[in-house]
This record gives structure tokens, sequence and C-alpha cells, in this order.
């Protein structure tokens, strides 16, 4: 058995003394792990998470771990060193994607989304960005959010909320009775071009939500996500920093 | 074989963790740590032991060391707690510290956990730098890989 696929490096496990269990993922044959001879040597710095490889795998079975050969495509994570919002957001969409897709499984539109995501220039564009990638994994694994019109009264002004139970948006005036228990629907997911950090902290906690109740609940990785309904370390850590980013006007409370 | 395994049980009785900063020898505070002749202002904090050994090899830094203990890893599980992070913070509260160099690995999770222990670290008043990204000594640039070269793009400065 034998293919070659475009990937965005996962994770990169140790394995033995000089290999590495890698896990990517990539548009043809979904989330996929293999054997890397000589991942923990000098191929380390390829094995980033984020990076964008040409891959080829090959096993005698299908069923098998298989080996794979790795060539540097992009490297994404090197240009953002400095950069404390965009490195936690490599690191929880890769963790993310590797705790909630199923193995083996192609899924072209998550793919594309997390290579348009890595591929961003503008720092601004991230966090929302990223936000809206959540929104389509979601939608991928089968559980969209409409945000598009009201659930209770059908229109599609002044939406303000979400309903944590249907994943529907909903609007101001129907919502009020309610709004201690609904989400915040940030503007910028229904199209407006501004946004702050505390937006996108009430972006990530309405993704953080139905992942935790939809997708996290039943856990494949216990390494991942130690008990049922929490998020990955990596995504509860980019959740906290933009709480932070928002508590201080956009700035961190550091520079180095 | 014997001498293999006297050596073997002479270490497993004497190495032991130094309890300030981490590093492993034969004594309790290790060796660097009770040398008077250290400058006691710097703290270099690397990931783990062989780091440390790493930047003593190169006789380039005279200052104390933390060892972390290793990075935040979601795939690992490493959380912050696991991390002697809280310990770093007691160090600084005694108040002979100036600074602290992070020492952590160029990677997704080094620099991570970087910036998680400088955010740490902001109320207390000393200053926090970290090591350049860039060009290796005896590097030509046609061998270096992508991610290299950008980190060292990015981190250019005027020539003297």
């Amino acid at each position: 058995m034998e293919w070659t696929d475009e990937a965005i490096i996962l994770s990169a496990r140790p394995h033995g003394e000089t290999a590495a269990v890698v896990t990517l993922l990539t548009p043809e044959h979904g989330r996929h792990a293999g054997l890397m001879p000589g991942g923990q040597g000098r191929m380390q710095s390829m094995l980033q998470p984020g990076n964008r490889v040409k891959a080829k795998w090959r096993a005698r079975l299908t069923e098998q771990l298989g080996n794979y050969t790795l060539d540097l495509i992009t490297t994404h994570a090197a240009a953002w060193l400095d950069t404390p919002e965009i490195l936690s957001i490599i690191a929880s969409a890769c963790a993310v994607t590797e705790a909630s897709l199923p193995e083996r499984q192609p899924m072209p539109g998550v793919y594309a989304g997390l290579a348009t995501l890595f591929s961003l220039r503008d720092p601004e564009l991230w966090g929302p960005a990223y936000v809206k990638w959540e929104i389509g994994l979601l939608q991928a694994l089968g559980y969209g959010l409409d945000l598009s019109q009201g659930a209770a009264t059908g229109g599609a002004d002044d939406l303000v909320y979400v309903s944590p139970r249907t994943g529907r948006a909903v609007s101001i005036t129907a919502g009020e009775p309610y709004q201690e228990k609904l989400l915040a629907l940030p503007a910028f997911l229904l199209g407006v071009p501004e946004w702050e950090a505390s937006d996108i902290g009430e972006g990530l906690e309405l993704t953080g939500h139905f992942l935790r109740t939809h997708v996290f609940v039943h856990p494949h990785s216990r390494l991942l996500i130690a008990q049922a309904g929490d998020l990955p370390q990596a995504r509860q850590r980019l959740a906290d920093l933009y709480i932070k980013l928002s508590e201080n006007d956009g700035a961190l409370a550091h520079a180095i | 074989m014997l001498p293999l395994i006297e050596a073997m049980t002479a270490a497993v009785h004497q190495v032991q963790s130094c309890s300030i900063c981490g590093n492993l020898g034969g004594n309790d505070p290790c060796e660097i740590c009770s040398d008077p002749l250290r400058d006691r202002t710097t703290i270099c904090l690397v990931e783990d032991v062989a780091d440390l050994w790493a930047l003593e090899r190169s006789h380039a830094f005279r200052g104390l060391y933390h060892v972390l203990g290793g990075t935040l890893s979601a795939l690992e599980g490493v959380r912050p707690t696991d991390l002697r992070i809280d310990q770093l913070i007691d160090r600084l509260k005694e108040g002979s510290v100036k600074e602290v160099i992070l020492a952590l690995n160029a990677t997704v999770e080094g620099q991570t956990t970087a910036h998680y222990v400088a955010e740490r670290l902001a109320p207390s008043a000393v200053a926090i730098t970290k090591l350049a990204h860039g060009l290796p000594v005896g590097g030509e640039l046609d061998y270096l890989d992508d991610g290299t070269l950008t980190a060292a793009l990015n981190a250019r400065r005027k020539s003297a």
C-alpha cells in the first residue's frame, strides 16, 4: 500500500531511540498516523505542528501503522515564534484537530480551512479566522451552528446570542429573558469587519461550549482529553490567553 | 562489567536533584548554586538538565540556572502545575535576581511555554529576555531550513 498527499503536521511523539510517530492531516486520507524513521534527529525541525509537508506513506497492509517519508513545503510556526497569540492558535488548532477527527476519514474541508488559517499573513486576522475554522470543524463533524437567523423570531436582525442547546442564533429581544443562559454571539461572526480581543474570547467560548458538549464528550484520545467534556489543554490555554488580552486592552503583560 | 555496576550503584546513591535549581549532581545545593563566583543576578531558565549541561559546556554563561522540567504539551499531558514555575517565582521573591533568560527550545511547544512563563513572571519586576533565533555559527544559507531562515530574517538587527 502506498499513497502520496499534501499534509499538515499535527503532532510528533518520540518512538524508540530515533523514530517518531507522526500524525498528519491530509485532504484525501484524513487524520493519519505513521512512523517516521529518524524523526528525533535532524528531521525534528520539520515535524513542528502546523508545518505543511508532502507525505509519502507506505505499508504492507492498509491497517498497519506504516512508514512516512516527508518533504517540507512550508514552515509556519517559525514566522510567529515571537507572537504568543498565533503560536497558541497553531498549537490549539493542531490539538483540536487531532482530538476531534476520526482516523483515516477524508475531511478535505477541514484541511483546506486549516491550510488557509496557517497561511494568513496579517496577524490581526488569525483570531477571528480561528473561531470561524472551529465553526467549520463543528459543521464537518455534524454539529453545525445556525447563525443566519433567529431561532425564536426567524429574523436576521439584532442577533446577539446563541442557544447553547440548539446552536441557533437568538435576537436581542427574544433572548433578553434568558440572557444569562445564552452564549454571546460576537458580531464578527455575522460579517462585521471589526473585532477586539474580547470578541475573539466570546467566539472561543461559543465554539468551546459545542466542542465540549458534542465532540469531546466521548474522546477517542485520553492523551489529549483527560476527562470527557474537557477541551485539549492547548485550546484551554488559548481561551485563557484571550481572556487576559481582553482584560489588558489587547496587550499581554509581558514582552520578551 | 563490575566497574559499570559499581558506577551505576554509586550514581543511584549519590546523584540527587538540587532543591534550588533542579540540576542533577552529587550535592544539594548543586555545584553551580553553591559557587560564590557565579553571577547571582541572572537566572537562565532551561527545559531540562541536558540543556543546562549544553550551556555549561559553552562557558558563555556565568549566572545561575533553573530547570523547568519540560514544556507545556497537550500530547504529553504536561500542565503548568507539572513544571517548576512556582519554584522560579519563589526564587525571584528573594530580590537578588535582576534578569531571567528564557533558554527554551525554538519549537512551538518551547516558545508557547516561554510566553506562558514570561506572563507568569511579569508581576515580578525582573527583566525577561530570551535566546536569539537564527543562523548557526558555520551555517551556510543554502543549507538552512526555511524556518531558521525566516526566524533569522525576523530577528535581523542593525549592522554595527
